[in-house]
């Protein structure tokens, strides 16, 4: 009965996503103040009904339904709990409704937090969620359905991938979609904006909290995916370039362009056209996300079981809802007028420049990406782009921007001198330097020049930050003082800097000094690795909730003191008789200490792969600081207090002349 | 004018990932077709003689490299059982399988093989390429590899592709 | 219903129309055949070789038994002095391009390898011509009291 009305709720819902998208839009079109706000209610309606229905695929799930055929496919009997709540978006038609119950979500907030936005914006904006809705629901209802029964009933279903069964699966999903869906907002703002022919310093300050509370999201999402890959796969990898990765990794790109450059345009009324464009380039990229993931297009670890059926349906919504935004931008656009001129040694320049860098480097990422299905689509062979590529091409795009950023924050709107941002800068550079000469040799034990340009832009960003933050601490009475005064929307810039400084340095040292080591161990051997003895006491069956394995116990000592002792494991998951490597990792700041099992012999040695890992910390670490940073942007004070709405900066809202 | 960049783009965009939806991204073509048969100097499955890439020449020729623990070849079997019947010429290469499994296999589900090869260690497959079974190459009379089949063998390929390729071959 | 019953049905042919792969052999660990250089040689070489079989990984983290076959080949191969190019050239000879995850800069992928950064100098080109152009004053001049406003948020100095 249950799954009978989460399935009735969703189609409620299509109904009323598709009131909520017709009705507003003819209110802008009569400018009808009762059908504009009928949006409200419609996108509040539209949520709690798919929270209900999501709410109704979780029970089925809880209650070990398998007459549910998606029940059946992902779960099992012996699924621990959390395990089988979150499988509720272990495949494509739940993870579906998990997208829909964040469209929905983003939705209703944007129904609710709109009392600063003249009527037409939020109506335009609830009508085009409200077609984007449309789209999701009926792919569901059609082709997808979460809620479709089997006769007769299995008894046993068939078990979450065990790959799946992981923390990492209860958080990585949820934090990606709020990412990735937050960033149709944004799309929604600047469709509003193109309609209504109204682009200024307000629209950009109702903008940018929802955009940057769209792009914490997606960072974290990203950092917990790439963490989880690493203690999940086995392999000590953390970023393979894979398809899936990098449909995640281009709309953060181009969203982390859209932040900085809707900043100008609050700003200094400049760059409007091209932070429209961003807009829709960034949703537009999620979109395609959902594509190359369910469509078969690409090959991908990640990708969910693929039916082009499915694929073509996709290839219609986004020709239908990016066709239609591409076209208005080329209708539209050309009416946004900036506001002044743009110098190039300014923070607005600057900030452009980096704008280059960020969306040439998701360009290339894109075609890297899509390459091989270009080259096969014109008959020109088959070929494979991993990553010896996407690593030869994205570095040398993206280090200019980490040496720019540090230049851009100490240099001010509008108007600034070179020689004096040279002077201001010089001891941040010059300790950049020395981190750079010195802390290889430190850290690993020794340098080179890659490391070196590593660490050095890495340093640079750090202390170009925290150099910043001195400048506005100094002027105040006291310490205290002066970190109380300053804004929380710099205080989120700093972290956020920061957190991408630490990023740098720990992808520049694990990248060029892991050490990696393949042996062959009986119980009782030991092999060497950096420094480090690894001492296989032996390996030892355990018995599981759903899955049988063979767990290895490795003391790990360093000259003779006992450093820890580690167990990964070779897990037999009953349901589907999948093999399933669990690694064992030693986390310090210092260094990660990676071991898994590989294969059995048949005198009962092992294989074992073991990594040395120096600063793998600083890469999560680097990812959740800039998630941080950007929870405190986004909630400065500014963007939520109401008096702000009458600032006499373009009051009117007209273009201007 | 330039506005019109990322929809054209788009555009663009949009038709090549409606031809991929059409394409097997996993599907590896062979860098052998048009090539000699690769090399190589095996046993025979149940006859003492060696047998080599030059016995492959001289008519055209299928060869089916499979096993007794493939899924895949069991349903493509029936159908090369067929097609021995009808006259055409299999050589069976035996991957990474042992004699006895081959043979019990073969005398279940019939043998089309005019000879079939013991590729015990998979050296053979290494140098023709395979990187599942079933796969099949159609051979000329010259010893040169026409076609590759990647999977089973399938009327539609057998009737589309690779009969007119050998009748093309006796005329 | 019907559609449910097709679908699963398929689901679970899946694994017969799958390449089907032998059952596991011993693994193969680099034993002491190969001198450090060597080893570091192999390391490189396995990361950069696709594994056919299986969803986007490479010979060096996948345990499929071809995967296996290939890793042994390459070792073999340097413990016999081929250069790495000799062993490239050794598995596109048998699989085409498609197992090389660095595609050979060859024609069809010029604009693979020059695309992003004749991208990258079209875009700077454009970016510094809107910076460096000096252009009239294209903006009205604001009513004086928002120009105060206006220069207040300017010397705010936020982000």
């Amino acid at each position: 009965m249950i799954p009978e009305i989460g399935h009735f709720l969703l189609i409620l819902a299509l109904g009323v996503a598709s009131l909520q998208f017709l009705l507003p839009s003819w209110g802008v079109w009569k400018r009808d103040a009762r059908a504009m706000a009928f949006g409200q209610s419609a996108a509040q309606v539209q949520f709690a009904l798919v929270f209900l229905s999501y709410l109704c695929l979780t029970w089925a799930f809880v209650q070990k339904d398998f007459s549910v055929t998606y029940v059946a496919a992902n779960s099992h009997s012996e699924l621990p709990l959390m395990y089988r709540i979150s499988a509720v978006w272990g495949a494509h038609e739940g993870s579906l409704l998990l997208w829909m119950l964040m469209l929905s979500g983003w939705t209703c907030a944007v129904s609710v937090f709109n009392r600063r936005l003249p009527a037409d914006i939020t109506a335009t904006c609830l009508a085009v969620l409200g077609a984007i809705a449309v789209g999701f629901l009926s792919f569901m209802l059609l082709t997808s359905n979460p809620f479709d029964r089997h006769f007769p009933v299995p008894a046993e279903g068939k078990d979450l991938n065990p790959l799946l069964q992981d923390p990492g699966l209860i958080i990585h999903p949820p934090m990606l979609y709020m990412g990735y869906v937050g960033f149709s907002v944004a799309f929604a703002f600047a469709i509003a904006a193109l309609v209504s022919g109204r682009l200024d310093g307000a629209w950009a300050r109702w903008t940018r909290p929802w955009t940057t509370t769209a792009w914490l999201f997606l960072t974290m999402g990203i950092t917990l995916g790439s963490w989880w890959a690493y203690h999940e796969l086995g392999w000590g990898g953390w970023w393979f370039w894979d398809p899936v990765e990098n449909a995640s990794f281009m709309p953060w790109l181009v969203g982390t362009a859209l932040i900085h450059s809707l900043a100008v345009t609050e700003k200094r009324g400049l760059l409007k056209s091209w932070t429209v464009l961003l807009a829709i380039i960034a949703f537009s990229l999620s979109l395609l996300g959902t594509f190359l993931v369910r469509s078969g297009v690409l090959v991908s670890v990640h990708a969910f079981a693929t039916d082009p059926a499915r694929g073509v349906y996709i290839l219609g919504f986004l020709a239908v809802v990016l066709g239609s935004a591409f076209s208005l931008y080329a209708w539209r656009a050309p009416q946004l007028k900036s506001d002044g001129d743009l110098a190039l040694f300014s923070r607005e320049g600057l900030l452009l420049l980096n704008n280059v860098f960020l969306v040439v480097a998701a360009a290339a990422v894109l075609l890297g990406t899509l390459y091989p299905l270009f080259v096969d689509a014109l008959g020109m062979g088959k070929i494979s782009v991993g990553p010896p590529y996407f690593n030869a091409v994205f570095i040398p795009l993206t280090a200019p921007l980490a040496a720019i950023l540090g230049l851009a924050m100490a240099v001010g709107w509008k108007r600034a001198k070179f020689a004096e941002v040279v002077r201001q800068l010089r001891w941040p550079a010059a300790l950049a330097l020395l981190l750079a000469a010195g802390l290889p040799f430190l850290w690993v034990g020794s340098s080179g020049f890659a490391v070196f340009a590593g660490v050095l832009l890495g340093s640079w960003v750090l202390l170009t930050s925290v150099h910043d933050l001195w400048g506005r601490v100094r002027a105040k009475r006291s310490l205290l003082a002066g970190l109380a005064a300053v804004p929380r929307c710099v205080w989120g810039m700093t972290v956020a800097h920061i957190g991408l400084g630490l990023w740098v340095l720990g992808v520049a040292f694990v990248s060029l000094h892991s050490v990696e080591r393949d042996v062959r161990l009986a119980a009782g051997e030991s092999a060497e690795l950096h420094g480090y003895e690894f001492f296989l006491r032996g390996v030892d069956p355990v018995h599981g909730p759903n899955y049988d394995a063979d767990r290895g116990t490795v003391e790990v000592t360093r000259q003779g003191a006992s450093v820890t002792t580690l167990h990964p494991e070779k897990r037999l998951y009953r349901a589907q008789q999948n093999v399933m490597t669990e690694a064992a990792v030693d986390e310090s700041p210092i260094r990660d200490l990676y071991v898994a099992l590989g294969e059995p012999f048949d005198n009962g040695d092992w294989s074992l792969r073991m990594y040395y890992k120096p600063a793998m910390q600083l890469v999560w670490w680097g990812g959740f600081i800039m998630f941080f940073g950007g929870i405190l942007a986004a909630s400065d004070r500014r963007y939520r207090l109401a008096k702000l709405a009458q600032a006499p900066v373009s009051a009117d809202g007209k273009v201007t002349a | 004018m330039r506005f019109l960049i990322p929809a054209a783009l788009l555009v663009v965009l949009l038709v090549f990932l409606g031809i991929g939806l059409k394409r097997d991204p996993r599907e590896v073509p062979s860098p052998l077709v048009g090539k000699p048969a690769p090399a190589f100097d095996l046993a025979l499955l149940g006859e003492p003689q060696r047998y080599t890439q030059e016995d492959l020449k001289g008519r055209p020729v299928l060869v089916n490299f499979w096993a007794s623990w493939c899924a895949g070849c069991r349903v493509e079997h029936p159908l090369l059982v067929k097609l021995a019947g009808e006259g055409v010429e299999i050589v069976g290469m035996d991957y990474k399988d042992t004699d006895e499994a081959a043979r019990q296999w073969l005398q279940r589900h019939g043998n089309p093989y005019r000879r079939v090869v013991a590729d015990v260690q998979g050296t053979a497959g290494l140098d023709w390429g395979v990187y599942g079974v079933p796969e099949t190459f159609v051979l000329d009379a010259n010893g040169i590899i026409v076609y590759k089949q990647i999977g089973p063998m399938t009327e539609q390929a057998w009737n589309e592709k690779i009969r007119p390729l050998l009748q093309g071959q006796k005329s | 219903m019907r559609l449910a019953h097709w679908g699963l049905a398929l689901l679970l042919a899946l694994p017969v129309l799958a390449p089907a792969q032998p059952p596991d052999a011993p693994p193969q660990t680099v034993q002491a055949t190969l001198d450090a250089g060597q080893q570091e040689r192999y390391r490189r070489l396995v990361h950069e070789l696709r594994c056919l079989v299986c969803q986007n990984q490479t010979i060096a983290d996948s345990n499929a038994p071809l995967a296996q076959d290939l890793r042994s080949q390459v070792e073999r191969q340097i413990a016999e002095g081929r250069s790495d190019d000799e062993i490239r050239h050794y598995m596109t000879a048998r699989y085409g391009d498609f197992v090389l995850y660095k595609p050979p800069v060859q024609r069809n992928t010029v604009f693979l390898w020059a695309g992003p950064f004749l991208l990258l100098l079209g875009a700077l080109a454009i970016a510094l011509r809107q910076l460096l152009r000096r252009r009239d004053a294209a903006a009205a001049p604001a009513a004086a009291p928002d120009r105060q406003a206006l220069q207040k948020l300017l010397d705010e100095d936020r982000p």
